[in-house]
């Protein structure tokens, strides 16, 4: 523990606390705690402000895995502060989006330009048109710029790319967003209520348990409600099904890309079977009425569980025959290999999370840094790879995936083996009401990596602020310098590589 | 190659049955079509105080007339319903479950709006679409603020299992190339322009389908001043597929009908 260590307040993931309690520190002191935090091997998983009386409180949320805990420390700005981008790059999204939603100035920052196109907060403020700002430009002979987006060629969401080139070779790629920005954070506020869930449930339809079980614990943070173990389980197996399913999407998509036909038509069936399975929990493909505040809508019995695991073990047995065909395939891996590289440094230093991060070489995982859940008494590692390249992230991926198999498989025998266990359904009534004045602290490791929500609450226990990042916000720029001197074909592979939320990231 | 061959070999021939055939499964805990039927209690209105969207109307219209029919006056636009399945347990008389019937879309808004004597399916058939597209549509799609739910259960029936593809149904990259735009998402501000200038650039005789609740009525994004409540104040919508996300046998079984094709119909 340094001298700084003491004047960040450590709690542990999943709980609560008087918002008063957060430290306040000089704007000083808190750039240089935070810098020398986050120096220290810890994570800047979030940071944003929150308004009061005509200024503005900046919190940082820093994770640490030495400590197992998060870390929670804040300081009060008017206007604007010394910027923490340039000694701490991992904030340069983050110091955007306080400048866009609130007009306060980091100072120094390099371009604070818009991140969603938002609606201002602050009454008066210029309010930016969707796509219209500046752009990083590239002058020369036979420089040119590839503009794609926002509706692209595939059914994917929307968002701007833009391509400075050289020939074939990508210089830079500049990727502008908010285009799906449907205004969730600014709803959040004044809740819970009944919509709230659906709110969590959307913000990433593709990571529906990652966001809703986030919430959920967030809530029973504040109320003190303790899920069931059997909800646990329950939730747990929901967030490692989500993983198999979008992994093995990724990994037969990828295969597409490089026009390899068999493992992206294989896999694209075995997703759908993985989605199947997480319907038979909930009956629904994505887990929408999964889980709720205090436990889970769904229940397993033993039948239910024997009925998963005979899935799961076909599921299993055709995905051991679809994805090692593709890495056991040289044209495959000759595409894959050395493309779209991020070194371990870079993937630090802008903080990327979730398998972009350990493909870098960077074992970071919430389910092992901030251990919550049913999750805690499981056997696991975190899989790194060491090459940062598109054959890293399939390869990190399919390693997940087995390891995620295994667990699916211990969650289903302990559900079995707690069958008699009581069950807390029924419960969301009675963490309804808040308690006021505090603030939670609640991440999860998703698919994509790390999601953080961070609430606080009002005098009269409603949700005066209510902060989501999606894994995706920490990582679209590691998609930009993965681009950094490689072809411009290349960037559907990379693209894939990273597979992306657009609407996670524009909320 | 022999290894690819054997995996060919042990991955087996995928590709469903259906419409003509035995309909996919679907999961025993499936939300689909709500069915009303019983008496309702005089003045209650726990239903459609339990949706937070609008979807229920109990008694008096906001235009003064009645809603559904005499005992049970009560209606449900699957147009905002996201099949969270409230309602039905908030229901002390159990009047309203949700039933395992996956059709669910409708080629009329108004046919979205269901009542205790409902038909079992509305129809989704389009002249146009029959006229022309028969044997071969091909679709452009937006998202429009969708959250990749709606996305990936549409992208799904491009894979081998579902393999729209037999009906000559495939999602095209340019909408030149289309016939239809299937919209998803509740369109946000920062999406209209770009989904007015796609459905521009479709070449006539053009068609416009409405995937998910959020693209038909806003869904879960009901009111926010950053998005506009869906498509249709767009876009003329053709075809409305609701859900969240609609199951791909909702979405396939909508498309099949949209073109006159015969399908094997909900029991």
């Amino acid at each position: 523990m340094t001298a700084s260590d003491e004047t960040i307040l450590f709690i542990p993931n999943g709980s609560a606390v008087p918002t008063a309690q957060v430290p306040v520190l000089r704007m000083g002191t808190w750039l240089g705690v935070v810098a020398n935090c986050l120096a220290g091997g810890n994570r800047l998983s979030a940071l944003f402000a929150i308004e009061a009386d005509n200024r503005h409180q900046l919190f940082a949320v820093l994770g640490s895995p030495a400590r197992k805990q998060v870390g929670v420390v804040s300081t009060f700005v008017s206007g604007s502060y010394p910027c923490l981008t340039t000694d701490c790059p991992s904030a340069h999204w983050f110091e955007r989006e306080i400048y866009e939603l609130h007009g306060v100035e980091p100072e120094g920052h390099p371009w604070l330009k818009p991140v969603r196109f938002v609606r201002p907060h602050v009454q008066g403020r210029f309010r930016p048109t969707i796509g219209v700002t500046g752009f990083f430009g590239m002058e020369g002979a036979e420089v040119h710029e590839v503009g794609v987006g926002p509706v692209h060629a595939g059914v994917i969401e929307p968002g701007h790319f833009r391509f400075q080139c050289h020939g074939e070779t990508v210089y830079h790629l500049e990727i502008s967003l908010g285009y799906q920005h449907r205004g969730i954070e600014r709803a959040l506020t004044g809740g819970p209520d009944g919509r709230t869930i659906h709110y969590l449930e959307t913000a990433a339809g593709d990571s529906t348990m990652a966001h809703a079980s986030t919430y959920c614990r967030l809530v029973e943070a504040l109320t003190g409600v303790r899920p069931s173990r059997h909800s646990q389980i329950v939730r747990a197996l929901g967030i490692e099904l989500e993983r198999m399913a979008n992994h093995c999407g990724d990994l037969g998509a990828l295969a597409g890309d490089v026009g390899f036909l068999p493992t992206q038509n294989y896999c694209s069936r075995i997703r759908g079977e993985i989605l199947n399975m997480t319907a038979v929990i909930c009956g629904n493909r994505f887990g929408r009425n999964l889980t709720i505040p205090g436990g889970v809508r769904h229940e397993l019995n033993r039948e239910r569980c024997d009925s998963l695991r005979k899935r799961l073990d076909a599921i299993e047995a055709d995905l051991v025959s679809a994805v090692p065909l593709m890495f056991e395939t040289p044209s495959v891996m000759a595409r894959m290999d050395g493309t779209g590289i991020v070194t371990r440094d870079d993937a630090i230093a802008v903080g990327l999370v979730g398998p972009a991060a350990r493909a870098s070489g960077v074992p970071v995982d919430v389910r092992v840094d901030l251990p919550y859940g049913a999750i805690d008494d499981l056997e696991f590692h975190v899989p790194t790879c060491t090459a940062g390249d598109c054959a890293a992230r399939a390869s990190i991926r399919w390693m997940e995936m087995r390891q995620s198999i295994e667990m699916v498989r211990a969650l289903l025998a302990a559900a079995i083996r707690d069958d008699a266990a009581p069950r807390a359904n029924g419960v969301e009534q009675a963490v309804r009401t808040l308690p006021g004045n505090m603030m939670a602290v609640s991440l999860s490791e998703g698919w994509r990596g790390e999601v953080c929500h961070v609430a606080a609450t009002d005098g009269d226990g409603r949700f005066s602020f209510y902060k989501m990042v999606d894994p995706s916000f920490h990582n679209w720029f590691g998609l930009a310098l993965s681009l950094r001197n490689q072809q411009i074909s290349d960037f559907p592979l990379c693209n894939k590589s990273f597979n992306l939320s657009y609407c996670g990231h524009d909320l | 190659m022999l290894r690819v061959l054997k995996a060919r070999f042990f991955q087996g021939y995928r590709t469903m049955k259906y419409p003509r055939g035995s309909v996919p499964e679907l999961p025993d805990r499936f939300q689909g079509r709500p069915r009303l039927e019983g008496t309702c209690p005089e003045g209650c209105r726990a239903c459609a105080d339990a949706c937070p969207y609008g979807a229920i109307t109990v008694g008096a219209r906001p235009d003064g007339s009645n809603a559904g029919v005499a005992g049970m006056p009560v209606e449900l636009d699957m147009g905002r319903c996201l099949f969270c399945g409230n309602c039905a347990a908030a229901c002390p008389s159990k009047n309203i479950a949700f039933t395992r019937n996956w059709q669910l879309a409708a080629a009329r808004r108004e046919d979205l709006v269901i009542t205790a004597e409902s038909p079992r399916r509305a129809s989704c058939l389009s002249a146009t679409a029959k006229k022309y597209y028969y044997k071969s549509l091909k679709l452009r799609q937006v998202s429009a603020a969708g959250c990749n739910a709606c996305e990936a259960d549409s992208n799904v029936l491009g894979t081998p299992a579902w393999d729209m593809g037999r009906f000559g149904i495939q999602f095209v990259a340019s909408p030149r190339h289309a016939d239809a735009l299937l919209i998803t998402g509740p369109v946000s501000e920062n999406m209209a322009l770009a989904l007015e200038k796609t459905w521009a650039a479709l070449p006539g005789p053009r068609l416009a389908i409405a995937c998910g609740t959020c693209a038909i009525g806003g869904g879960p994004f009901l009111d926010h001043p950053e998005t506009l409540n869906g498509a249709c104040t767009t876009v003329p919508i053709d075809l409305f597929i609701p859900g969240c996300p609609p199951h791909p046998l909702t979405i396939l079984d909508a498309l099949l009908r949209f073109q006159g094709i015969k399908v094997t119909d909900s029991p």
